[in-house]
């Protein structure tokens, strides 16, 4: 089982969602939000190892290369340029594709690993622990991900913790999600962030459910959006300035009695569609 | 000698752009015959390394020396090892930055990340 | 002269500042939703968009069936898993496909051709004090958020031929390819942060950036009073590193009301923040020299 937890917009509290249920469900926890992973900070998980994450990345044997410009018509990335003396390579822009490689007539390309992040894999509590961390100046997420995905124990249970918005980085780590928890806020910034992602989540055919984070007065915004697209709101996480306080300090909200409750709810709702197989798609 | 210079319009008339890798065209000059031509640059709309597509680009119209605002540290490379040379253009027409060109009143661009900076201080 | 603002995390109230911003500014400034995934600022305003225009962003891959000799070549190169078998032919996904080429290099029978993908729409809105601001909207799912990036700043660039008008730059979140174009070439920068142990971690890999573009930035800690300490360890951190802490934004329940009334936030007299967040817009024109 995989519960992808993701949000249209930043900030509304999706790694506070991941992080508690995983801890109070006891299952391993993947971030995947490896521009900012912070899953960290409040798991303050034991790291066993960190492993680079590497893409392949072409290297031009000058012996052997006629400077013909094959390599460079190929990609499609405009990480190499010939000038006419030598072909340059940026690596910076390459994808790892290895396009290049196949499109050499006379094999002067070869490839070596460059890392791109990290990855680093431990325990809490009973559960384990992954996260990726995408280098500063690294501009490409998605291999990342993918190299992530890979690595994770198959049939295990996993709470992926996604990155905000509706990018191809979203869709990347939602491939394959049993459920998708779309955490959101009552405000209209919210609501529009939320169309989109459930828009998405549609689109894949991956049943879902909404937790409103900072419930108050306004929930309503969100609520009359839910029934008119036959989405259930399955949790609320109330405002109150002793979780943001809680949050600051990297706790889980779950050491409060009735937050915790709340988490309770969340889960048997998740658990109920999970096993009750995709009864979610058909009311859509 | 075949002169290059980034460009807002596609003759002599044009502003100069101080772009390099996002311009929309490249004006050639050519001093054997006084002759103006231009291209509209290829590397514009890419997604990504518009830079290094519009340097590729610029290496195959065959020019001695690239005129333009600033050029990033990739394009810079590239130019540099091609054995090209590069010249920091001002605010004008082609026709004006050739004339300045000719009275060896334009400054070489010797260091992409300093002309950076510049540009960041405009 | 642009101004950028950014938050390395979401959800840090940038918007909220940057609507603020928009507000006081003078009707002649240009406004910027860099923040192409989650464009919001326009939900703050009352707007007319005026221009529309599609947006392809990247490439995918397709396989011509009728062409396909079913070998099973595109999809042994395709790194991305982005090639299945379907009974008598291959077939791509497109979600996996990052338009390489591989496949198409490989491909014995020339079945497979690249094409662009329409990905969004590139948005010009003029406000109700007659500014403009320019904006995209991404469909879901969609990428090649920097090409996009430049091309709406490049809108804002072309209203301000004669270089006089101030352009405003809600940023990406984020550290990756989209921030990068949306600080290529700004002058300054307003990183927005918040008091909490992954506000800081983010706030330095943002702030980190704004260094290696060379865009002179100050800082702005919001909701500082939720967490005093981490606010002080924040404030120590900006003086070790010599940036200035232009402003210190009260936790504020009004923020609330204005999320949901969706007017920016200095227009309600009673909100402490909003308060704090007008002096800080002084005192940022003041180091701008506008």
């Amino acid at each position: 089982m995989k519960i992808a937890v993701l949000s249209g917009k930043g900030g509304t509290g999706k790694t506070t969602v991941s992080t508690n249920l995983a801890y109070m469900m006891n299952i391993n926890y993947v971030d995947l939000d490896v521009e900012e992973p912070n899953g960290h900070i409040f798991l303050k998980p034991q790291i066993e190892s960190v492993k680079d994450v590497v893409i392949p990345t072409p290297k031009i044997d000058s012996e052997k290369c006629t400077l013909c410009g094959t390599c460079v018509n190929t990609c499609q990335f405009n990480a190499l340029v010939n000038t006419g003396k030598k072909i340059l390579v940026f690596e910076d822009l390459c994808h790892g594709c290895g396009a290049c490689t196949l499109a050499c007539p006379v094999g002067a390309i070869t490839e070596y690993d460059r890392k791109i992040g990290d990855m680093s894999i431990g325990t809490f509590d009973k559960a384990k622990f992954y996260s990726g961390k995408m280098l500063l100046n690294e501009p490409m997420a998605g291999p990342i991900i993918t190299d992530i995905k890979k690595s994770l124990p198959k049939d295990e249970d996993f709470i992926v913790d996604c990155s905000p918005g509706t990018s191809c980085n979203v869709v990347k780590a939602l491939d394959g999600a049993d459920y998708a928890l779309m955490v959101t806020e009552p405000s209209k910034f919210g609501l529009h962030d939320l169309k989109l992602a459930v828009e998405l989540v549609r689109e894949l055919n991956i049943p879902l459910g909404i937790v409103i984070n900072r419930a108050n007065e306004y929930d309503h915004l969100i609520e009359g959006f839910a029934k008119e697209e036959n989405v259930d709101i399955i949790g609320k996480i109330p405002f109150s300035k002793e979780a943001a306080k809680m949050y600051s300090e990297g706790r889980l909200l779950i050491e409060n009695d009735e937050i915790r409750e709340m988490f309770e709810m969340i889960k048997i709702s998740v658990l109920d569609v999970v096993k009750e197989g995709n009864h979610a798609i058909s009311n859509s | 000698m075949r002169i290059l210079l980034s460009a807002q319009g596609d003759n002599k008339e044009s502003l100069v752009d101080q772009r390099f890798g996002r311009a929309a065209y490249y004006v050639i000059y050519d001093d054997q015959t006084n002759e103006y031509s231009s291209v509209e640059n290829q590397g514009k709309l890419e997604n990504s390394g518009a830079g290094v597509k519009a340097s590729q680009f610029v290496l195959e119209q065959g020019v001695d020396c690239v005129i333009t605002g600033s050029l990033g540290p990739k394009s810079f490379m590239i130019i540099q090892d091609a054995g090209l040379k590069g010249y920091k253009n001002f605010e004008g027409t082609v026709e004006e930055i050739i004339e300045a060109f000719k009275n060896n009143k334009l400054v070489e661009l010797t260091n992409a990340g300093a002309e950076q900076k510049l540009r960041g201080r405009r | 002269m642009q101004l950028v603002i950014l938050s390395g995390k979401g959800g840090t109230g940038k918007t909220t500042i940057v609507s603020c911003f928009a507000y006081l500014a003078d009707p002649s400034s240009i406004k910027v939703d860099c923040d192409v995934d989650a464009s919001n600022l326009h939900l703050m305003f009352n707007g007319k968009d005026i221009e529309e225009q599609a947006f392809t962003g990247s490439k995918k891959a397709i396989i011509d069936p009728n062409k396909c000799i079913n070998c099973g070549l595109c999809s042994d190169v395709c790194r991305f898993d982005a090639i299945d078998k379907r009974e008598s032919y291959y077939e791509v996904n497109e979600l996996r496909c990052e338009g390489c080429n591989a496949c198409r290099v490989v491909c014995p029978a020339d079945a497979i051709t690249l094409e662009e993908e329409d990905s969004g729409k590139k948005i010009l809105t003029v406000l109700e004090d007659d500014s403009y601001l320019s904006r995209a909207s991404l469909y879901p799912g969609a990428d090649g958020s920097g090409k996009l990036i430049s091309e709406i700043r490049k809108v804002s660039l072309e209203l301000n031929k004669e270089k006089n008008k101030l352009i405003i730059i809600d940023g990406s979140p984020g550290i990756g390819c989209p921030v990068m174009s949306s600080i290529t070439g700004v002058e300054y920068g307003l990183l927005v942060t918040e008091p909490t142990q992954s506000g800081f971690e983010d706030f330095i890999r943002a702030y980190e950036l704004t260094k290696h573009f060379r865009v002179k930035s100050f800082v702005a800690i919001n909701k500082y009073d939720l967490n005093y300490e981490m606010s002080e360890k924040i404030e120590e951190y900006c003086n070790e590193e010599g940036i200035k802490v232009i402003g210190k934004i009260p936790y504020d329940s009004v923020v609330n009301k204005s999320n949901f009334e969706s007017k920016p936030l200095v227009m309600y007299n009673e909100s402490i923040a909003g308060n704090e967040i007008k002096k800080m817009w002084d005192l940022l024109k003041i180091e701008m020299g506008v």
